[in-house]
Formats: structure tokens, sequence, C-alpha cells
């Protein structure tokens, strides 16, 4: 520890304000930080003690909790590949699992280096620490697509949320709309062929490595809202494997086993908000429960929500603290917004099968409305007040 | 007994070095000094010469715009020094003390006279803004809070021992100048707070702020734009009585000398104004680097060895500065020692009682605010927090006043400083607020 400390402090001169490597700072503040707890001291007046959480901490946090999805997403790539190939006995866990490991990894290194690039340079630009909050974008982008997106639509449409979505709003806590679903629709409506296109995107069709195996180019798999979308009445994969992800779908979706992992702990620690989260399940269920009542949608409410990326939005991406409603009443009408709306887009328009990132991209944009409302009902309480004495 | 007023928001931080009940006897010798920017919102103008002699109760400066409120010397001595700091700011006003302590008799009649000529009215605090009260307003009322509910602060009820016929006399000087509430904890039990004369009792249980005076305010009678209320601290409550009682002022406080880096933690009779070094001897450990609070962690000032006793302060807390540790990899390491209310620590496993040494590092990089509600958790009043603190940060008068910010002092965002993740100085936000906000309308 004491010769990491030295090496920091002995390095610290060049970044400094005249010092050769003063154009990297940001770089060298971000590293310092994450090596050790900065030791900047309260200031004169004010509060002299602090909790010792900080964003570094919420963020990483996110992140532990969508490891068990990410992982599983790993797996599931390596094992959709083998069923495609007719190879599922030929197959081993570690086998499948490395494989999709390799198909996922380039993903997440472009996410994470387009990103941070973008946040590096600008935080070095506005004299700026830099923030934590892509750390969490950077590793969602890479499980919101499918497992045979172009690592270069990857980069150009990370690098349009980051830019357009969240830097020229200020940066992390001043954006408007989720950066890792700007990225998901970017790609979407950019490269429509390529983001669902003719059901070949959702299953990796060749070997990486020597790992995995071919897939005859014929091949298609659609995903069971795709099916549903298609016309189909009856799905062709069972309830269990839908809860548990043995399914095709983009990377980290598909296990609500792995995504309730990581929601345990983040409602556990508090980072996200249980009303959000509860509501958008309620939203959801109240809403294709009344549509597969009217005969509107061949899905009950239960397949409503484990399908698609109905639980992995509801618990990592409606739940972002600053694109979400900030008071504590505006929560639950945002997350059953969300519900609604993510249903309603599924059923009633037959063009978009998943209709979740566009549910949460709309409340996004609604959640200061709904903030808004609620904050002008204390204000007008006060004014009332004011008049009546 | 009055209604209790049960507070749920909030949270009690439990700090090591508690101060034991006990007053350890200090010695009155020395320099003493009296600063200006312990009134805050006042401009000193100094009525003394360096080389004068004065005796307690005499005026060391007024204030230029209300030159009726005085504030006077808390010792007899001779006036050493006017200490002036850039652009001849006036820092402080040093007498050296003879130890006689000689003071002036007051025979004014009006209650208001009274308080401005032997300088206690300038201890009063208005709201809004939390400056210095104006003598020329008619306050709706006048609140009085009997307990501090912050960390490491003083105990009144143990203070008040002894002095309850001079604090009953000062709540009924109070009362003829204005409606007095007074605002008690239901843990208090002493007489002179729950049958006190004069007064409305209003009872308060639950975790800190709720011993602020502003959210006592907000909860009994909320302040409108135009209203005008003054605060004044229960131990300046004792100084009226004791002036009211002898005709003379006596500003002997009990303070606690309290925190963690304090050998023996205890409770000190000492004079406003006086040295730190003295209150302070043989308590610390020198070879450390220390942060000297002029009250408690949340709400006190930084001073330093060679500072004074603040005109408000009812306790001088010493945590470290923590300037010299070197956490490694904060963001992931369990750090068992620290305390959070986020259960990413595992301060939330041990028994409340748990003491916390908590150095005088913020612990993190400040950020734009990104975690929703974490403000309204600990925030006790009907006010949107952090909605507030956006619109002082983005300069929006007409937006604060419309969510209350009127109602609100600095002291009341300390709480919510504390937990907050993203770091931001709050009550230095609604501070620069509140000075706009009266500049605006002055």
């Amino acid at each position: 520890m004491n010769s990491l400390r030295k090496f920091f402090d002995k390095i610290k001169p060049n970044f400094e304000e005249g010092g050769k490597l003063h154009a990297f700072r940001s770089l060298y503040d971000g590293f310092e930080t994450f090596a050790f707890v900065p030791n900047t001291t309260a200031g004169r007046a004010g509060t002299h003690v602090h909790d010792a959480i900080d964003s570094k901490r919420i963020m990483s946090l996110v992140v532990i909790a969508l490891v068990p999805a990410l992982l599983f997403g790993m797996y599931n790539v390596g094992y959709q590949n083998a069923l495609a190939a007719g190879q599922l006995e030929n197959a081993s866990f570690w086998g499948m699992f490395w494989f999709g490991f390799l198909a996922v990894l380039p993903k997440i290194i472009v996410s994470y280096v387009v990103g941070l690039g973008i946040e590096f340079t600008v935080a070095q630009w506005k004299n700026e620490e830099i923030h934590e909050g892509f750390l969490v974008s950077g590793i969602i982008i890479p499980m919101i697509v499918p497992v045979n997106t172009p690592l270069w639509m990857l980069a150009i449409a990370t690098a349009f949320a980051v830019i357009f979505a969240k830097e020229i709003f200020g940066g992390t806590g001043m954006n408007i709309f989720n950066v890792a679903l700007i990225t998901r629709a970017f790609l979407f409506f950019s490269y429509p062929s390529s983001m669902t296109g003719d059901d070949t995107v959702w299953v990796a069709q060749h070997t990486i490595c020597g790992l995995g195996f071919n897939v005859p180019d014929t091949f298609s798999a659609a995903t069971p809202l795709g099916e549903i979308a298609a016309g189909a009445t009856a799905l062709s994969s069972s309830f269990c494997d839908q809860v548990c992800g043995f399914i095709p779908g983009s990377i980290g979706e598909t296990s609500v086993i792995a995504i309730a992992l990581g929601a345990i702990l983040l409602l556990w620690t508090g980072v996200a908000s249980w009303k959000t989260m509860l509501s958008v399940f309620v939203g959801g269920a109240l809403t294709a429960w009344l549509y597969n009542a009217l005969g509107l949608s061949p899905l009950d409410a239960c397949q409503h929500i484990v399908l698609g990326g109905f639980c992995f939005g509801a618990v990592f991406m409606a739940t972002d603290p600053v694109t979400s409603a900030r008071t504590e009443g505006g929560k639950w009408v945002y997350g059953f917004m969300i519900g609604f709306v993510a249903v309603t887009v599924r059923v009633l328009n037959p063009g978009y099968p998943e209709g979740m990132m566009l549910a949460i991209l709309l409340m996004n944009l609604f959640a200061p409305l709904i903030d808004y409302c609620f904050v002008s009902r204390n204000i007008s309480k006060r004014a009332k007040r004011a008049t009546k004495n | 007994m009055a209604n209790v007023i049960k507070l749920r928001k909030g949270l009690d931080v439990n700090l090591k070095g508690k101060a034991s009940l006990e007053v350890m006897q200090t010695i009155v010798d020395g320099q003493y000094a009296l600063v200006p920017d312990d009134f805050y919102g006042m401009k000193p103008k100094v009525v003394v010469k360096e080389g004068e002699t004065v005796k307690v109760g005499d005026a060391l400066f007024v204030d230029k715009n209300h030159p009726e409120v005085k504030f006077v010397s808390p010792v007899s001595g001779t006036v050493a020094l006017v200490e002036r700091g850039e652009r001849r700011k006036v820092m402080s006003v040093r007498v050296d003390a003879d130890g006689k302590q000689e003071a002036r008799s007051f025979d004014e009649k009006d209650p208001l006279n009274l308080l401005l000529e032997s300088g206690l009215f300038g201890f009063f605090r208005m709201r809004p803004y939390d400056v210095v009260a104006n003598p020329e307003d008619k306050p709706k009322a006048i609140f009085v809070s009997a307990f501090n509910s912050m960390p490491l602060a003083a105990d009144f009820e143990f203070v008040l021992k002894g002095q309850e016929k001079e604090w009953q006399a000062g709540l009924s000087l109070l009362a003829k100048i204005a409606k007095v509430n007074l605002c008690i904890c239901a843990c208090q039990k002493a007489e002179a707070l729950t049958v006190a004369k004069d007064c409305t009792i209003n009872v308060f249980e639950g975790p800190a702020p709720a011993g602020n005076v502003g959210v006592q305010i907000n909860h009994i009678d909320p302040i409108n734009k135009g209203e005008v209320v003054w605060t004044l601290g229960a131990e300046e409550v004792i100084f009226i009585g004791r002036l009211v009682l002898t005709g003379k002022v006596d500003f002997t406080r009990t303070i606690a000398v309290a925190g963690s880096e304090v050998k023996t933690p205890k409770y000190a009779k000492v004079i406003v104004g006086a040295p730190l070094a003295a209150v302070l001897k043989g308590q610390l450990d020198e070879s450390k680097s220390l942060r000297i609070i002029n009250g408690n962690p949340m709400v006190g000032v930084k001073t330093c060895k060679e500072g004074f006793l603040a005109a408000h302060a009812t306790e001088v807390t010493v945590i470290p500065e923590g300037d010299d540790v070197h956490e490694m990899l904060g963001w992931i390491a369990p750090r068992f020692k620290e305390f959070s209310t986020s259960r990413s620590y595992f301060s939330w496993l041990k028994p409340k009682k748990t003491e916390y040494t908590m150095d005088a590092r913020i612990k993190g990089g400040e950020r734009h605010i990104i975690m929703s509600g974490e403000y309204d958790r600990v925030f006790p009043m009907d006010i949107y927090a952090g909605y507030l603190v956006k619109a002082i940060i983005s300069g929006d008068i007409d937006r604060q006043e419309a969510l209350g910010i009127y109602e609100v002092a600095p002291e009341d965002f300390a709480i919510a400083e504390f937990v907050d993740s993203s770091k931001l100085e709050l009550q230095r936000i609604v501070r620069e607020g509140l000075d706009i906000l009266r500049k605006e309308n002055m």
C-alpha cells in the first residue's frame, strides 16, 4: 500500500499545472481516487464529518449487481450456439461459458474504451473530476444488445449516447435519458436489421478461437416475443427455460433468476428505489392481465414479465436515479407507467416485439413532468398557507 | 403535558467522546475575543480604541445599520487589539481580562431596550435568512429550542441545573416582547422545562435534526413570506435571566468539551470569547493532525488552538483531521470501522450504541446530485430539500421562495450534508442562497 502511495506521490507533479503530462490530469485523478479514498477534508464551516458512502461505491455496487446477469448471459451465448448447432450433448459447461465470454468480452471492452475515453476527455476539458456514471452504462450497453451486433456499430452508438445524451447536458446527474438505452435506441433505429432483423442476430454463429460451433447460415432463432409478434399463438420454449434464461435474447436480459440476484443487492443496499421497481412490475402485470383478458395478447401477465427485457429494464434501468422521477410519490406513477407502456407497445404495435426500451425512454421524458406535479402540490400548499394568514 | 410531535425523518450519528456529566473549573485569565463573524449578517463598527478599559457589558462594536444593536465585552479589562483582515474587515476585538469581572449595571425598564443596551439582543437570530435579528421587526413569535440533537452537543438539561430561576426569569422577559414557543425533547424531565411558565411548550421526539429550531417552527407554525420569527439559544435565555435578576450581564456558559481526540471529555464553565488554548489545556495530543471545532461536528466552525470560544457555541469539539489517512480502494473495501447509512457498509450490523471516531475527510469526490430522496430521508420538514438546493444552485429566486427557503437555515441541512453521496456543501449553498435573497429583498 505504501509503495503504491509513494508511486502516486512521485508521479503526481507531472500531472499538475505546468507538468509534462498535464493533458492527462483527469486520467491520473481517476486512477488515484480509485486507488485511495481522497483526503480532501471538509471546509471551514458546514458539516465536518461525512458518511462513508460516495458515488464510486454506489456505482460499483450496481456493477456488482449486474455481474450475475452478465455471467449467465455469457453462458447462455454458448448454450444457444451449441443448441443451434445441434451439438448440445457434445458441449461442456466451461466450453459454452468460455465461448460466450470470448463473444461478449470485446463488446465490453469497446463500450468502456469508447465511453470512458470520451468521459476522460470531457473531464480534462472541463477541468472536473471524472464521473463514475459510465461504469454502469458501460457494462449495461453490451448486455442489452444481441450477441451478433458488430463492434463498430456498438462503438458509434456508445459515442453518440455518451456525447448527445449525457455530456451536452452536463455529465452524470444532469442527463435526461438513460445513456445505455439511448445507445440501444440509436442501434435500433439506425441499424434495424442488425438489432432484430431476420432473427439471425440472437445466436452466435461462428466458432471463436476454436471454441463453440459453426451454425448453418440459414439458421434463425426468434426471441419468444418475436415469435408472438410474428403471429404465433404458443411459444416454442418452456416457462421454466424462460425463467432460467435458456432462450435467445439480448445478452444479459434472459435470466430472471440472475437478474433477481442483482435486484436483491440493489434493494438491500438501497441503491435502487423499491417503489420504482415494484410499481414497474405492478403496472406491467396489470396491463398484461387486461390485454390477456381482452384477448389481445396470447401471453399472460407472468409471461409478459418474464420475457424480453422487462425484468432487466425494471431492475437496472427504470431505477436509474438520475433519469427516473425524484419525488417519492412520483416514483410510483413513473414506475407504473413504464410497466403499462412497455406491455402496450408489445401488444398493440406489431412493428416492435419488445417495448421496454421505448417505455423507459418515454417515461424518462415524462419524469420531470410527474415530479413537477408533486412539487407543485407542495408549492401551492405553501402559497395557500401564506394567503390564509 | 403538551402534545408530543414525533419526527421520523433524520439520523442520529453516534460519535465517540461524549462529555461526561461533570464540570471542570476553568480559569478566567488571558485574552478574550468577540468575533463579529459569529453574529452573522451584521456589519461591525468598532466603538472602542485599543488601550481603553472596559467593563463587562460595555459595547465593543455595534451594527453599522442598526447602531442600537450593541455587542458588548464579556469580560472586564483592557482592549488589547482590534484585529483586521483583508479590506480592513474586523476579524475580532480582543480584551485582556483583568480577572475582576467588574460589570456595568443596566436599569432600562423597556424589555427590548434593556436587551439592546446590554448587548444581549445581538444573540437573537431571525428567520428568514438566519441572521442577527432586526429590532425594528415585529416578530410573530420567539422560538427557543431547549435541546440540541446533534452529535456531541451539550446537554441543556445538565447545563440548566442550578440556573432554573434565571432560566424562568429570561423566559418571562421574552414573553413581554412576543409570544414565546419553547421546544423541549420528550426525554427531558427537568421541571424548569416541562412546566416552564410564560411560554407555550412543545414536545418533540425523534432523531437529529429534531432539536433544530427551524424544524420545530416548520411543525408548529411555519413561516410565510413577509413574516418574521426570532430564535434564541437556550443558554442565552439564561443570560437574559441573570440580567433581569441582577441588573448585570454575565456571559458564563457551561460548554461541553467533547470529541474523540479530547482526553477527558467533560463540561467546562467558561465565558463567551474565552481562549480555546486555556479550555483545551492538556486535553489534546499535539503530535496528531486535529480539527478543533467551535460547536459540534455537524454545524460548527473550524478554528484553531489560538482561536476563541464562539459567541453561540455551546460546545467545543475536537476530531481527527484525517488528511494523513490513505485508505485504499475505498469503493470496494469492506471498511468495517466506517459509519454509513448505506448497507454497502457494515455499520448497520453493529449495535446502535456503537460509537464511531470520524475524521474530517469528505470521503469522496464532489458530484452533481445523482441519488434521489437522500436529503428528504433526513430532512423532517414539509419541504423538498433536493429541489430547494437545485433552485439555489441555479439561482432561481422565485422558485426558492415557492419551495420554502424562508423557513430554512443552513443548519437544517447539516444531516443531509452528512449523508449526501454527492458530497455537496449544502450548508454553504443554502447560506449563499439566503444571502442573495436577503440582498434582493432589502
